[in-house]
């Protein structure tokens, strides 16, 4: 028996006046795997992602599996936040009130030392592992990333796919992922998609990612590439 | 010794001090103060069109405020509109309530104490309003804190854990709106927003989490009315606007001392 998608989309479509920002998306998040969305800029990977967690109004169908618990970190937080905000009371603030709790959260993240440490003056990285650390709070089925290494330099990058995936590991939870990083979609995906306002192709990037010629071939930020996939309908990509 | 008005200004000006912290703390955070303003000028307006309809006119800044901060939240997509817009709304507002207070017939309006405030008239009958109106605001605040915040770190982490955006909008425009109403009596429409801002600007550089600088604005609002309602006692200056000219000498004392 298949396993019940985390969510099922059909059909989404995100318009803003006249101009169709998501074109009749469809995709399923099954549980525990990690799915990435890749695309050019302008692609529409924000829209989808606030559309997931009900930001945005679109139409088509858009089913959440019964009781699904989301856990969320945003590209980053407004610039400079004028509240104070001790990184502490900001996992609190996810509903935790037990404090070990929430210290054990934070170690597990590489944040420990930052629980006093007012969000304002968090570094990415920091701001990155702190998010995170909000967000598995919740015990989620699904982490749903919107560039989580965006601004990171690569040991930072590598660092974060690290505890990425050692918490996959630990707990099972689904990663729906947007990223621009192709070596890491590769290392780290079991599926990817890639969005052009619709989805130009999904599939599994494995044995793409063996291949050392690849690599070479597009390296790590040449946009979007031929990962091994069907190609649904039209794709204007170039 | 202390007069009976006197003392009956200082009890109504606390309570609109800390009915005030929360409050001016949410609109510093978000960064807000003009749809404050905006909301305050649609005060001119609503007291009018009260007066020529012969009602309260606290029921008509009531309507007006919450319809124009309303308005604002639910026109401009996110609820954070560029400030060109709250500009336009904030003072065509003001503009339109001048002129409807000159033309509407019946209409006296004491301009000069709409704009800047009367608390030295204020009466028992109103200090229990502002009472019975500011524990309403600050009971629906604190039921609704946790979201707030949330709010205002991040709308998109609020919406993902399956908070509210709809009520958190409501909590803090209708509450802006009656705060407004209370507050006026106190430092007139023109000065609301610094009734606002001023103390929980003052005390951003002493706290380290939010509901600190909550109470240290509270603090701060205080000692601004109990110091502006002597300055106006002693050199026999306008009360509302001393109460922000004191606010304003602690803004600069506590932020000159954190640069250092």
């Amino acid at each position: 028996m298949p396993k019940t998608p985390l969510i099922a989309a059909k059909g989404l479509t995100v318009k803003r006046g006249k101009r169709v920002l998501l074109d009749s998306v469809d995709f399923e998040i099954l549980p525990g795997e990690a799915l990435t969305l890749i695309g050019p800029n302008g692609a529409g990977k924000t829209t989808l992602i606030r559309a997931l967690i009900g930001m945005v109004p679109f139409s088509g169908s858009l089913i959440r599996r019964k009781g699904l618990r989301l856990g969320y970190t945003p590209q980053k937080l407004p610039l400079e936040q004028l509240i104070p905000m001790p990184v502490d009371r900001f996992i609190a603030l996810s509903g935790e009130r037990n404090r070990a709790r929430r210290r054990e959260m934070l170690s597990r993240c590489g944040a420990e030392s930052l629980q006093d440490t007012q969000m304002a003056a968090l570094s990415g990285g920091e701001t990155q592992r702190v998010l995170l650390a909000r967000a598995l709070m919740r015990a989620p089925d699904l982490l749903i990333l919107d560039e989580p290494t965006q601004g990171l330099d690569s040991p930072g990058e590598a660092r974060f796919y690290q505890l990425l995936s050692d918490i996959r590991a630990e707990t099972g939870v689904a990663v729906f992922m947007v990223s621009h990083d192709l070596h890491m979609v590769m290392a780290q995906s079991d599926r990817v998609i890639c969005l052009n306002q619709h989805i130009c192709c999904s599939g599994t990037p494995g044995v793409v990612a063996e291949d050392p010629n690849y690599l070479q071939l597009f390296g790590p930020r040449a946009g979007i590439a031929p990962y091994q996939h069907h190609h649904h309908e039209h794709c204007d990509h170039d | 010794m202390i007069d009976p008005f006197l003392l009956k200004a200082a009890v109504a000006g606390l309570l609109v001090a800390w009915v005030a912290a929360p409050l001016g703390c949410l609109v510093v955070w978000r960064r807000m103060a003009y749809f404050g303003d905006a909301t305050g000028h649609a005060a001119l307006l609503g007291v009018a069109l009260a007066l020529s309809f012969s009602m309260p006119p606290i029921v008509g800044v009531v309507v007006v405020a919450s319809a124009m901060a309303l308005t604002i939240t639910f026109a401009t997509r996110g609820g954070f509109a560029a400030d060109t817009m709250l500009g336009v709304f904030s003072h065509a507002a003001l503009a339109i309530g001048l002129v409807v207070a000159a033309v509407l017939p019946g209409v006296r309006l004491n301009l000069i104490n709409t704009l800047l405030g009367d608390i030295l008239t204020v009466s028992t009958s109103e200090i229990i309003w502002i009472a019975t109106g500011g524990g309403a605001i600050l009971a629906v605040i604190a039921s609704a804190w946790r979201g707030l915040l949330n709010a205002t770190l991040s709308p998109e982490l609020m919406a993902a854990e399956g908070g509210s955006l709809l009520r958190d909008k409501l909590v803090f425009t209708l509450s802006l709106a009656l705060f407004v109403a209370l507050a006026m009596k106190l430092v007139g429409i023109l000065l609301i927003t610094a009734m606002l801002i001023l103390p929980a600007a003052a005390a951003a550089p002493l706290a380290r989490t939010p509901e600190r600088m909550v109470a240290i604005t509270a603090l701060i609002g205080s000692l601004s009315v109990l110091g502006g309602l002597w300055m106006s006692w002693e050199a026999d200056t306008p009360a509302g606007p001393s109460i922000i000219v004191v606010a304003t000498l602690i803004f600069v004392f506590t932020a000159l001392g954190s640069k250092k």
